[in-house]
């Protein structure tokens, strides 16, 4: 099986998530946004950064990057997409998942840890985790707001992933870093095969970088590759 | 012919607009305590060569909808400075 990590001018976080899938002997190979043929990928993912300096709204030109009708046309066929931070911004633009992300609550950009708790494990991200588990893992954004006008059908189709927790696992305000509607983190799709998360679970997997909570996510995505959702 | 237009893409009303809320407190924290409501949007202005002007508009409704404004989270008007 071979991920493919796709590469935007802007990204900069392909080889974090490059260096933990490695740490479970998952083969990646990075893409340029150029490619128009990903045939030979089990899996995708759409790392951190600045895709194109983020110029016009996070996301909005990448979602037209050649690469992105492969990543359409996968996700159609049911490969596992996983996106984070700006592959979250990324994936909401390109119509992939649904709302959008937006500044933060109080106009900070956010970099530390902060907690989350996982809603589903219905999910790529989360197929080897447990619900109610609290994972702590670094947040490192401006527009990690997340919106929905439909927050009611993302709500009942259960597709909300994860939400920014207390370390209790309560949710509140305080736990509630971005101010993004109903504390969500993670979602993924009504077919359960895209999936994104805002903070970066790659960063924290393994202890010498602070946390290792992180790597559950990491594994559930390469379970998700090693056996793909049916077509 | 080169035709000009001025786009203005805003926020829906309703969704979170952490950029005028803090400004709206900011104006109430001054004084200015009747501000209702406060939001924040951004002013494209595209210049476009076509025969004549609905081509133009036309296009540039397409731009709108593809690429400039976000459907999920704003709205837009074009207006003409031909």
């Amino acid at each position: 099986m071979s991920v493919a990590v796709v590469v935007f001018p802007g990204t900069n976080c392909e080889h974090d998530i490059v260096h933990a899938l490695d740490l479970i002997g998952v083969e990646t190979e990075l893409v340029w946004h150029t490619e128009t043929d990903l045939s030979g990928a089990d899996g995708v993912v759409l790392p951190g950064g600045f895709a194109h300096g983020d110029y016009l709204r996070t996301g909005a030109i990448a979602r037209f990057s050649p690469v992105m009708s492969e990543i359409d046309r996968l996700a159609a066929l049911g490969a596992p997409i996983l996106g984070i931070c700006n592959g979250f911004q990324i994936l909401c633009e390109a119509g992939l998942l649904p709302g959008a992300l937006v500044a933060n609550r109080d106009l900070k950009f956010i970099c530390r840890h902060i907690h989350v708790r996982v809603e589903s494990t219905d999910s790529i991200l989360t197929n080897r985790a447990e619900v109610g588990q609290v994972l702590r893992i670094p947040l490192n954004s401006y527009e990690g707001n997340y919106i929905a006008e439909a927050i009611d059908d993302v709500e009942n189709a259960d597709l909300v992933v994860a939400r920014y927790s207390n370390p209790d696992g309560s949710i509140d305000k305080q736990g509630n870093p971005n101010g993004s509607t109903n504390a969500i983190a993670a979602i993924t799709n009504e077919r359960r095969n895209v999936a994104a998360i805002m903070p970066h679970p790659e960063r924290a997997a393994e202890s010498i970088l602070g946390s290792s909570d992180g790597m559950v996510m990491i594994e559930s995505f390469a379970a998700s590759v090693t056996a793909p959702l049916s077509a | 012919m080169t035709h000009r237009f001025r786009i203005t893409i805003e926020r829906k009303p309703g969704l979170s607009d952490p950029e005028g809320a803090t400004t709206r407190k900011a104006l109430i924290d001054l004084g200015f305590e009747d501000v209702e409501h406060v939001s924040f949007g951004r002013i494209v202005s595209v210049t476009i060569h076509a025969s004549d002007e609905a081509t133009a508009r036309s296009s540039v409704d397409e731009m709108c909808e593809k690429l400039l404004a976000n459907p999920v989270m704003e709205t837009y008007t074009v207006e003409s400075e031909s």
